[in-house]
């Protein structure tokens, strides 16, 4: 083939089928320490390993949360953390069929010449930490590349820095029996339109898919995270049906059928956005080879954090918030979610400009 | 969006779907005057132009047949030829819900330094030409790439100079109201096996979409036009349930849905082959969210040329032939072909000619 098939390859196809399931989603819970700092300060909360820890058990042991959710997605110390009773986090998810993976890029840095255009790094012995992560129980892993729009932005060097970046990570992860997330985030930043951003988005995922057929990665053991296609953030809002339309035109020029599971991000949308928008693109009329599902970090956990504000007479209520923004999602994916009907605090727009992850 | 949005974008976007109807495909009728002269002198029968436009004839006026094709394609002096009492072919065609096409390609020379790797003429003048074929009724255009497996083939060179090639025309052919079959077709020649085919077809198709994406091609209004993918011609064969499997998975990790449909070639397979592996792709339970259809040339008209020999008297018979191929390639792409065509003499004949030069 023109595809790698090692010796992992079944498992990576039948995980990567697995967390495309319609009705479920992933929990991007893979905040790094820096990161969920602010979240935490945001709430007034201290941020050391216990409140980290704290909050993710929160998030692991809502009741009936888990079976929205195919995969979540951990920082290297979550990895290896447990409940307060000392039970590790990958077994709750694993019992709870949900399948943990595992971060594994180590930030952006900027391109020299470029305006302010990154590539992603983290190649130093990727291959060894991913063995050390399968040995702990991730069958998935997730690298984010990030491209911006400007007048003269992305870049053709940009472009292909960040999709042979992309496509390196996923066939090391491939070599290690992890499914990689291939993450090439078009940022939202900027007054440009919805076909401005439908373009480049196009052009980026056509040149990410040239570099994994030449990197020989098997796409059926791969999962896409893209952005949705929308208006730039200082451009007027458009409907969730719009966003549908141009978005799910853009997948069907670019991704190859093989692909089992396209798994949104929601860059600075509300989770009622986010989960709106998904919803519109499975209502969607049209031939759709892969399900389209979510990947949400802020979008499935705004609320949550709000309502648990790190005091643990709030944890009930909390856990109650996250399930209800589990079962939207969910039924976003079958194209089944009635507008509003979640509720609380999800129409507050998450969106930070240069956002700094 | 990153592709150009031309005048014709909706009707370029209609065509390309009408031709993926299923139950319909396309005829290959485009042999330029040198290719079929061989044909014709297979059967003893001079190449004059009458006697091309004799065969044409045949095949266009086979009462039934024309409900099983999408499209025709022709070559140029075929467009602008009429029946014996003096009707066009292209309305003959039209009238029959078939959709002229036109080849525009002006054939490979041999790219330097390789291995008699070759790239695609044609580019010159090639907007003018397709505007004149769009007035003379075409809505469709074919170009013909072509790759070779061997120990150091195909080259990065020739992939990119093909893709490229492939990419420009399809451009041009956009901006002028002619929907693009994009053919990209790797020859069988040679003793490597499935898996090799296999490999070199997913890097071909994986570099033409790429060089379609660079040139701003809406694939919404493209066709396919790949080989299947098997074994070489010296390497034993493989049963049409093989051929299917790894045929199908080239495509689906290669071509965006977008793209309506897939027309195979059948290169030197036989007729009877060339449908059995049709039947067999459409039988396959699997994501296919393009049709998966035929544009042959030898593998609808070998019968009919050897029943029809050149001779008036035979042209009923001829045109049972030719029917009964186009019945059969109709079922194939509904996947219920029984394989119960009655075999006329040849339909079981390899048509692989080693090195093949249109």
């Amino acid at each position: 083939m023109s595809a790698f098939v090692g010796k992992y390859a079944e498992e990576l196809i039948k995980n990567a089928k697995y967390i495309a399931t319609p009705g479920k989603g992933i929990l991007a819970a893979d905040e790094s320490t820096g990161t969920i700092g602010k979240r935490l300060s945001s709430i007034n909360v201290e941020n050391i390993e216990s409140n980290r820890q704290a909050l993710r058990e929160l998030l692991f042991t809502s009741p009936n949360a888990l079976s929205c959710l195919s995969g979540v997605i951990l920082f290297e110390e979550t990895l290896y953390q447990k409940t307060s009773d000392g039970k590790p986090f990958v077994e709750i998810l694993e019992e709870n069929n949900v399948i943990p993976g595992i971060k594994v890029d180590k930030g952006t840095v900027e391109i020299a010449g470029t305006n302010g255009e990154t590539t992603t790094q983290g190649f130093d012995s990727l291959g060894a930490r991913c063995q050390q992560y399968y040995k702990a129980g991730a069958r998935f892993a997730k690298w984010r590349a990030v491209l911006k729009i400007g007048p003269n932005e992305p870049s053709e060097l940009a472009i292909q820095q960040n999709a042979q970046g992309l496509a390196r990570y996923a066939i090391i992860c491939q070599e290690n029996g992890l499914v990689p997330i291939v993450e090439p985030e078009v940022l939202t930043d900027g007054p440009h339109d919805i076909k401005k951003c439908a373009a480049v988005t196009e052009t980026v995922l056509a040149a990410v898919y040239k570099a994994l057929n030449d990197h020989h990665v098997l796409l059926e053991g791969t999962l896409l995270k893209p952005n949705m296609v929308t208006p730039g953030s200082d451009s007027p809002k458009v409907a969730p049906e719009v966003i549908a339309q141009y978005t799910v035109t853009a997948l069907r020029r670019t991704v190859p059928p093989a692909v089992p599971g396209i798994v949104f991000l929601s860059g600075g949308q509300s989770e009622e956005e986010a989960t709106q928008n998904l919803d519109a693109m499975n209502k969607l009329e049209v031939l759709k080879p892969w399900t389209l599902s979510f990947s949400f970090g802020r979008a499935l956990q705004q609320s949550t954090l709000k309502t648990w504000a790190g005091k643990k007479a709030n944890v009930g209520k909390a856990q109650e918030a996250f399930l209800s923004r589990c079962k939207a999602n969910s039924e976003a994916t079958l194209g089944k979610y009635s507008r509003g009907s979640a509720g609380g605090l999800a129409s507050e727009s998450l969106f930070v400009k240069g956002y700094k992850y | 969006m990153s592709c150009f949005i031309s005048k014709y974008a909706d009707e370029l976007a209609k065509n390309a779907a009408y031709i993926g109807t299923p139950g319909k495909g396309i005829l290959a009728a485009d042999e330029s005057t040198g290719t079929i002269g061989k044909r014709l002198s297979s059967i003893n029968v001079e190449n004059v132009e009458d006697n091309r436009r004799a065969l044409r004839e045949l095949l266009f006026t086979t009462p039934g047949a024309l409900q099983y094709l999408s499209g025709v394609i022709l070559f140029e002096e075929t467009l602008y030829q009429k029946t014996a009492s003096g009707k066009p072919f292209v309305d003959v065609l039209k009238e029959g819900g078939v959709l002229p096409g036109i080849k525009v390609d002006m054939g490979t020379v041999e790219l330097n330094g390789t291995n008699g790797e070759t790239f695609t003429q044609g580019l010159d003048g090639l907007a003018q030409r397709c505007q004149k074929y769009y007035e003379a009724g075409a809505r469709f255009a074919k170009w013909r790439a072509v790759l070779k497996i061997s120990a150091n083939e195909p080259t990065e060179l020739a992939i990119q100079e093909n893709a490229n090639g492939l990419a420009m025309y399809a451009a041009i052919c956009q901006q002028c109201g002619l929907v693009p079959i994009v053919e990209p077709e790797i020859l069988v020649d040679g003793s490597h096996d499935i898996k090799k085919c296999a490999a070199v077809t997913e890097r071909v198709l994986a570099a033409c979409y790429k060089a379609l994406n660079d040139h701003h091609v809406m694939l919404e209004g493209t066709l396919l036009k790949p080989n299947m993918v098997t074994p070489g011609s010296d390497s034993p064969k493989v049963a049409p349930e093989v051929i299917a499997e790894y045929t199908v998975r080239a495509l689906q990790r290669t071509v965006p849905a977008a793209v309506p449909a897939i027309v195979f070639l059948s290169g030197g397979q036989s007729e009877e082959e060339a449908t059995l592996n049709l039947n067999a792709m459409n039988k396959l339970q699997t994501k296919k969210p393009w049709s998966l259809s035929f544009s042959f040339g030898r593998a609808l008209q070998q019968s009919t040329l050897k029943a029809w020999a050149g001779k008036e008297e035979n042209v009923k018979k001829a045109q049972d032939a030719f029917l009964v191929r186009c019945k059969a390639n109709s079922e194939a792409t509904l996947g219920t072909y029984k394989g119960d065509a009655k075999i006329s003499e040849g339909a079981a004949e390899s048509l692989h000619v080693k090195d093949y030069k249109y």
